[in-house]
């Protein structure tokens, strides 16, 4: 809202009150006009950090600062014996940008000059592009932008208590703003020693102080804030511009700061926004104003505003899993581009989570692993499932469980148990048991040899048996080779006949069963072949526990 | 339960590995070996069972894994998952020298290119595991062929078949050894 100018002098005065200036900004807002400065960019330079002024219409607070010009020339009138002016609707000098004389062309800085002229009806001056925002604080910072917003943030779905809007600014607006600070320099530190670049308004600021408010309304009222934590803030919308007509602003600090600018392999831009930003702050004042203009050239276009980009944070499902198949890796298996495997454990736990949190995405993983032909039996494995950019992430405990019963309808190949969500940092304690604790397996052992019960017995008694493990052959392909010490707590048989025993065994994790039964081309040493004296093999394996107390339990 | 005494019928080199030859090596009638390669790439070098070392009934007095003055496959180190170190060898590089008790010593090679991860150091402290388990634990030596040569590897040698087709044409038929 505005005040209209009234017919007397009070309600001027009060139209300069809205906008709280002081007499020594006007040398800065004058010249800040003039140079082609937008309203709200002259309110940043003036340092001005009353939200409410930049959240006024465009029109008027440009409106207000013409008036503020004025009535310097008005004090100087009645400085010069000159009745003031008190008539019901007084001619506005409005500062206008003379725009016949711009030459895009030129770099001449002399062909940019602006001229104030005396237009009561002069055009708005907003229909020039800001030299400093490239028009972000002018054309985007509305309501029409904010319902743009809003209204990708509805059609994607999304649920969420509190938003994070972030802005990301072409990186030549780093030049340009302190090009603008270097042509105002002078008259900010005669208004005050103590005010430096810090304290102009970023435009990435007075962008959310205006936005956020107008994002939030047109969502309902949810509170549209700027990000602090990772923890409080989980969705955040990213709003983009660029401006491809001034891209190479940026390149003249290559050549003065070639350090700043060294391309990398995943960049295809090396004039990124942290980089100008550090250029920026190496070159001296005088070294910068003798390679860019000041006050910037003007341009030709506004920015253009990319697609608005919404993210959550990851949420992690955790639980136990059993694998009851023979034949199903736990990850996608894939030799030379080919699959093998239909399906996975992961797959067959991640594609229901995918599709009720509306994710894009997923990361799984587990305390260890079996191999394809190894069944996960007991209490089950530990595992957690990273869900990127979910649209749904609030979830109680009987939908959780539903969920568990999903994953659980969808395949017999395995099952699911303990299912909760868990946050980022609890994923670490899967990981801490990882090597340390003790594993449970069950084996079907095959003998060269016809073995009767009594061969066996001697392996009951084996208590805590050291064993030194080379890499195994069949992972030495991706492992570094070394001789590891694993322990075999207890072992336990249970005959079968003159060939075959089944194997118990509680072992140090991180210990290869397969390899300790056929010792791997005697790399395990001892192993079961030694034990018994016959050639041994492997024929079944079988995880029976994997004793890592996390996921607590949930119970039934 | 009965059928459990024919579950056993692939082993742990028929389940992972193939089994390749190479025969007559560098000319030396039945000097053959064998390189056991895993689907991981992994090959492992072992003596054939027509070695003239398992053939001639004499035990095994030395093996010698100093190949010259100033080469030992003993000081052999790789590091780190890309086994950063290793020697590397092409298919005529010996591994080591093998002398038997009527004094003949006979040179192993590596029969295929790659970078040798490790020899096996448990023939030094018992030879006999060679004349043993010439196919388990007597091998010679592990070497891990270039990813890019993976399939390639294996180009000069023979199959398993054609292998048994050199081994008749020798004794002029019948004889077949078994694969261990
Ligand atoms: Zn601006």
């Amino acid at each position: 809202m505005r005040f209209t100018r009234q017919s007397n002098s009070f309600a001027i005065i009060l139209s300069y009150m809205m906008l709280p200036l002081k007499e020594n900004d006007r040398p800065i807002v004058k010249k800040l006009l003039e140079a082609g400065c937008c309203a709200r960019c002259v309110l940043r330079f003036c340092c001005l950090e009353v939200q409410s002024a930049y959240r006024k219409s465009y029109e008027d607070i440009s409106r207000e600062l013409c008036d503020f010009i004025r009535d310097a020339e008005n004090k100087v009138a009645q400085v010069a014996g000159v009745p003031e002016q008190l008539t019901e609707d007084p001619p506005s000098k409005k500062i206008k940008l003379d725009t016949a004389k711009i030459d895009d062309q030129s770099e001449d800085e002399s062909v940019l000059v602006p001229t104030v002229t005396d237009q009561g009806n002069a055009e708005p001056m907003d229909s020039d592009v800001c030299v400093v925002c490239l028009g972000v604080l002018q054309d985007f910072c509305d309501e029409a932008h904010a319902t743009k917003i809003s209204g990708v943030v509805k059609a994607e779905n999304y649920q969420f208590d509190t938003m994070v809007l972030s802005v990301s600014l072409p990186a030549q607006l780093s030049v340009r703003e302190h090009s603008c600070w270097l042509h105002i320099k002078k008259e900010v530190r005669e208004k005050s020693m103590c005010l430096d670049k810090d304290d102009v308004i970023p435009v990435k600021e007075a962008f959310k102080w205006i936005m956020q408010g107008l994002v939030s309304k047109q969502l309902g009222g949810i509170p549209v804030v700027t990000k602090i934590s990772r923890q409080t803030e989980q969705f955040e919308v990213g709003v983009g511009f660029t401006h491809p007509e001034t891209d190479s602003d940026c390149h003249f600090l290559a050549g003065i700061c070639p350090d700043c600018f060294r391309p990398t392999k995943n960049k295809q831009n090396v004039f990124t926004r942290m980089a100008v930003v550090k250029a920026i702050e190496k070159v001296s004042d005088e070294k910068f104003v003798k390679k860019f203009p000041c006050p910037p050239p003007r341009p030709a276009s506004k920015c253009i505003a990319q697609d608005v980009q919404c993210l959550h944070v990851s949420v992690f499902v955790a639980g136990r899993y059993n694998k009851f198949s023979r034949t199903l890796p736990q990850t996608p298996w894939v030799i030379d581009g080919e699959r093998r495997m239909e399906s996975s454990v992961e797959e067959l736990i991640a594609a229901p989570l995918l599709s009720s949190f509306r994710a894009e995405g997923f990361n799984f993983s587990s305390s260890g692993r079996e191999d394809v032909d190894v069944r996960t039996l007991g209490n089950g494995r530990p595992f957690a499932v990273e869900l990127q950019n979910p649209h749904r992430a609030r979830f109680n405990k009987a939908e959780v469980r539903q969920l568990q019963e999903a994953i659980n309808q969808s395949s017999d190949k395995i099952r699911v148990r303990d299912l909760q969500i868990v946050s980022r940092d609890a994923m670490g304690h899967m990981k801490e048991g990882e090597e340390d604790k003790t594993k449970s397996y069950s084996a079907l052992i095959w003998t060269h040899k016809d073995i009767s019960k009594d061969d066996l017995m001697f392996l009951e008694e084996t208590k805590e048996l050291k064993l030194a493990q080379k890499t195994p052959l069949r992972v030495l392909h991706r492992r570094p080779l070394a001789v590891r010490e694993r322990v075999i707590h207890t072992m336990s048989t249970r005959f079968l006949d003159a060939h075959h025993f089944h194997l118990a065994l509680r072992t140090q994790a991180g210990t290869y069963i397969k390899e300790f039964v056929h010792g791997d081309f005697g790399r395990t040493k001892p192993n079961l072949c030694d034990l018994l004296k016959t050639e041994t093999d492997i024929l079944e394996l079988d995880v029976e526990s994997v004793d890592v107390d996390w996921p607590p339990p949930i119970p039934e | 339960m009965e059928d459990l005494e024919h579950i056993k019928a692939p082993s742990v080199i028929d389940r992972y590995y193939t089994r390749w030859y190479k025969t007559d090596i560098k000319g030396k009638k039945g000097e053959d070996q064998c390189v056991l390669q895993h689907s991981n790439r992994i090959c492992v070098i072992t003596l054939a069972e027509s070695h003239p070392i398992l053939q001639n009934g004499n035990k095994i007095k030395s093996v010698n894994y100093q190949i010259s003055a100033g080469c030992s496959r003993l000081q052999n180190k790789v590091s780190g998952k890309s086994k950063r170190g290793g020697q590397f060898l092409t298919e005529f590089a010996p591994l080591c020298r093998i002398t038997c008790t009527d004094d003949v010593e006979y040179t192993i090679y590596s029969c295929i290119r790659g970078r040798l991860l490790e020899v096996n150091e448990g023939i030094l402290e018992r030879p006999e595991l060679l004349l043993e388990k010439p196919s388990t634990e007597g091998y010679i030596a592990v070497i891990l062929p270039k990813i890019e040569e993976s399939k390639t590897v294996t180009n000069g040698l023979l199959s398993r078949e054609e292998y048994e087709n050199v081994l008749s044409n020798r004794t002029g038929g019948s004889a077949e050894p078994e694969p261990c």
